[in-house]
């Protein structure tokens, strides 16, 4: 039986409520009426979890600029980043952190009073020659402080937001965005939002893998809608593994914690990082240093010979810890019940970011296949791929994203949109979200998604992870084909309308499974090691054939490749050492 | 092990008053709450409904009555109950469907108290400076996740659903003690009504349930001395 129907007519909708979301809503309600749809409430979205900090030269304790955070920026990313991307964003950066300190962000202070900072994985001065303090930080709650901050901006902007309705699709109609549909939670009904423009802010999808720091609800539902409906996902083989995540858990212990001084040990007590990166040790990018794990571990060199490593934070002065890694010292006591000043820390590679995403321009512009803006529709954050990050992101690094590209996207359809028209919107426009909840709700295939989403996230962390095979890929994809069938039978045993979580926790396996796919099939096809991707049977890089972005699109059925050329404006592509 | 779990359960569609449900289920001594919850939902009744999002006490959406105790499921482990573990909804909210609460008149009154920063000194260039010690006088309040579990295991609040309530009490103090915020001409009046601080009787529920160890006591009394001050001027 078809849901209740509620219709809206706004200028702009934005999905999703984290920090790129926010921001853009701050901008796009200045000029149009504007609604920000999200699946949670915006105080529990995953920008919240943020803790070392957002990276910007300030300069505030000791020289920095824009050009040095730049340049680890593309050199961090393997030079796979859009260059005229990257030095946008690490200009912006500078701006945007202060407009946040201007809109009241509580961030840590320097004796003289300026915003205060610390050292982070990648990030040094002079072009590598050694670690620098650019990461702005507030405590070890970074993210909750801009996130609780711009939303209390919204509030002061009386912003409408629509809580805790789920994104199921977005209507396209002649290659340009006419609106979306939702599934309001509380009631179960369908609700159409026709728009004049729509930004996308969903988040990343961690949820793919097993130990993973992301949220329950990072599903990637925005990546995927698009996706479904013909347009491309850029760079989806490139996801990065976090170094430290708590053992089994995957809950994040940040890499401030290393900024602060915090030493890797393996089984032996060696501090292992001096063979991989002797210059950075510790403090070098993540892919290396998970890399750096896998192999300690391989080798026997884990605790105890298992699957961990120890970050030992003992030698740190105890205030240290009390006033900069207060919350992460609590996860440690809580949850492994270690007490950080006199107990190493058991970690493991977590996973954690999604470089990959729907294309997009400078401005937030989503693109097609042909790398034409598709008018009206508009990406940002974790779910877009501009690409800033390229093949490894930088910590610090994802929260300039989202509020140097969030608020870019939200001025750019401010601008826009005042002066376009609503397109008319096609007959039943939700006919497609309305067959997909019913299909979970009444099939009776009596398969159980949780039972194929233990399975998908086992066969992604096996094969799909850190260090990757041909062989691997292979069995991974056969795998994922499998799931994606026994999804089709799918039974949704709560029938009812009201807050129906099961169905929303099914909707997401749908398209974690989707991202999943094209993650691998993307990765399979990559037969080079950049960044994060790491091809055991390829182990190089290989600029002369893969210096290229990939874009996966959905056709017929199946996923087709193609690729998109790589911006480089300043630094020309070098060896990565650091 | 096996762990017996017991939750009130409330199917808006279908039951008059709340029921109680059992389960026993795997769990692992040192699993979450959280995990023995999606357990029962994963493998016993799908249809069990409860919020969570980020699984480690950062978001806010699984404040629950644990054994009798506004907590975070996702941070209280197994080991440390004693067992059967009994799960309730927050209490004092309407409850919409098992675990969930309509949490709209909380966050109403959290909006009451204008929680943004007010200035009306134009911006400088960079930063408004700010010193280590003032940043600090705010430090505990900037925590509050609102989860709601102080203002649900506040026995003014029980009594009284009008009363303002300790998180959006605790959200006033992180304004009203930040150097750079001018805005307490317009936010003392909310706290200074009926329904405002006034009706907080020290009773500490707030300080004990809060999963951010916020000391929200001491925070109503410094908001309270603060109205005082204002009045004797
Ligand atoms: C533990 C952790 C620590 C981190 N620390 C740092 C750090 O120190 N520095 C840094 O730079 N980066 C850090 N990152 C990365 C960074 O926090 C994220 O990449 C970033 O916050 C993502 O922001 P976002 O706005 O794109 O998405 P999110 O904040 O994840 O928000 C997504 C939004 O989309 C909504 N949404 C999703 N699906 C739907 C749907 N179907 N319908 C409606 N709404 C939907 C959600 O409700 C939510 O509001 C960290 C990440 C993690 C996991
Ligand atoms: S003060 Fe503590 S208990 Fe109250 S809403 Fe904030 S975090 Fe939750
Ligand atoms: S799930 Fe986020 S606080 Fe528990």
């Amino acid at each position: 039986m078809p849901r209740p129907v509620v219709r809206h007519q706004y200028d702009a909708v934005i999905v999703g409520a984290g920090g790129a979301g926010l921001m853009a809503a701050l901008e796009a309600s200045k000029t149009c009426k504007t609604a920000v749809v999200s699946k949670l409430y915006p105080t529990r979205s995953h920008t919240g979890t943020a803790q070392g900090g957002i990276g910007a030269a300030l300069g505030n304790v000791e020289p920095d600029s824009w050009e040095w955070h730049m340049f680890d920026t593309v050199k961090g990313g393997d030079y796979l980043a859009d260059q005229d991307a990257v030095e946008f964003m690490c200009q912006e950066a500078i701006r945007v952190v202060y407009e946040l300190e201007h809109m009241g962000l509580p961030f840590n202070r320097t004796p003289e009073g300026k915003i205060d900072q610390r050292r982070f994985g990648g990030h040094t001065k002079e072009f590598g020659k050694a670690p620098v303090r650019r990461s702005c930080y507030a405590a070890d709650r970074t993210g909750h402080m801009i996130l609780q901050t711009l939303y209390q901006q919204c509030i002061k902007q009386a912003v409408s937001f629509f809580d805790e309705f789920h994104l199921l699709d977005v209507l396209l109609q002649d290659g340009r965005c006419a609106g979306v549909v939702a599934l309001c939670l509380a009631t179960g009904e369908v609700h159409v939002f026709h728009a004049k423009a729509v930004l996308l802010a969903t988040g990343g999808f961690g949820r793919m893998y097993k130990v993973t720091s992301n949220a329950h609800t990072l599903t990637g539902d925005g990546c995927t809608v698009v996706f479904r409906r013909g347009l491309p996902l850029e760079d989806m083989e490139f996801f990065q593994f976090h170094p430290t995540g708590i053992y089994k858990l995957g809950i994040l212990i940040t890499e401030g914690a290393r900024g602060e001084g915090g030493i890797l040990r393996n089984g032996r007590g060696e501090r292992f990082m001096e063979r991989y990166a002797p210059t950075l040790l510790d403090l070098a990018p993540r892919d290396m240093v998970s890399r750096a794990m896998y192999l300690e571990i391989r080798e026997g060199r884990g605790i105890e010979g298992k699957d961990y490593l120890h970050l030992d934070l003992t030698h740190l002065d105890p205030s240290v810890i009390d006033r900069k890694l207060p919350d992460i010292a609590d996860f440690v006591r809580t949850y492994l019940g270690v007490d950080p000043h006199r107990q190493p820390i058991p970690v493991q590679p977590t996973a954690h970011y999604a470089m990959g995403g729907i294309p997009t321009n400078l401005h937030a512009e989503v693109l097609d296949e042909r790398g034409q803006v598709v008018p009206g529709l508009y990406a940002a954050g974790e779910c877009a791929c501009v690409s800033v990050h390229g093949a490894n992101r930088l910590g610090t690094n994802s929260l300039v994203d989202i509020v140097v590209f969030g608020r870019r996207g939200g001025q750019r359809l401010a601008q826009w949109a005042p002066a376009a028209d609503h397109l008319p919107l096609p007959k039943e426009p939700e006919v497609m979200a309305q067959e997909a909840l019913s299909r979970l709700t009444t099939n009776l295939g009596g398969e159980s998604a949780a039972q194929i989403r233990d399975e998908l996230q086992q066969a992604m962390m096996a094969q799909v992870s850190v260090f990757r095979t041909e062989a691997g890929l292979k069995e991974a994809l056969a795998a994922i084909v499998q799931l994606r069938v026994r999804y089709g039978r799918v039974d949704v045993q709560d029938k009812a309308l009201r807050f129906n979580t099961e169905l929303e926790e099914a909707l997401e396996l749908g398209c974690v499974l989707d991202l999943a796919w094209a993650t691998t099939v993307a990765a399979l096809a990559r037969r080079e090691s950049r960044g994060a991707h790491c091809r055991e049977d390829f182990p190089d890089r290989d600029d002369a054939n893969w210096l290229k972005h990939s874009l996966a699109v959905l056709r017929d059925g199946a996923i087709s490749l193609s690729a998109k050329p790589v911006t480089i404006t300043r630094f020309q592509p070098k060896p990565r050492v650091y | 092990m096996l762990v017996d779990v017991r939750i009130k359960r409330f199917r808006p569609e279908q039951d008059a008053q709340p029921r109680w449900a059992a389960y026993r289920v795997e769990a692992e001594p040192t699993d979450r709450v959280l995990d023995a919850l999606n357990t029962v939902k994963w493998r016993h009744d799908g249809s069990l409904a409860f919020r969570r999002s980020c699984a480690h006490g950062i978001c806010g959406s699984d404040a629950m009555m644990i054994n009798g105790r506004n907590r975070l499921a996702c941070k209280v482990l197994i080991r440390d109950l004693r067992p059967p573990i009994v799960i309730e909804p927050m209490r004092g909210f309407p409850v919409a469907k098992d675990l969930i609460v309509d949490m709209d008149g909380f966050f109403a009154k959290y909006r009451s108290v204008k929680p943004y920063l007010i200035t009306e000194e134009p911006a400088p260039q960079a930063e408004r400076p700010q010193s280590p010690e003032q940043r600090e006088r705010f430090e505990d309040t900037t925590k509050c996740i609102l989860c709601g579990a102080c203002t649900t295991s506040c026995p003014s609040f029980w009594a009284n659903r009008e009363y303002l309530g300790p998180a959006a009490i605790v959200q006033a103090h992180r304004f009203l003690f930040d150097s750079r915020d001018h805005g307490a001409a317009e936010r003392l009046p909310v706290l200074n009504e009926r329904s405002g601080v006034w009706r907080c009787r020290t009773i500490f529920n707030c300080t004990e349930a809060c999963p951010r160890g916020i000391n929200v006591t001491k925070a109503i009394g410094e908001v309270k001395k603060l109205l005082l001050r204002q009045s004797v001027k």
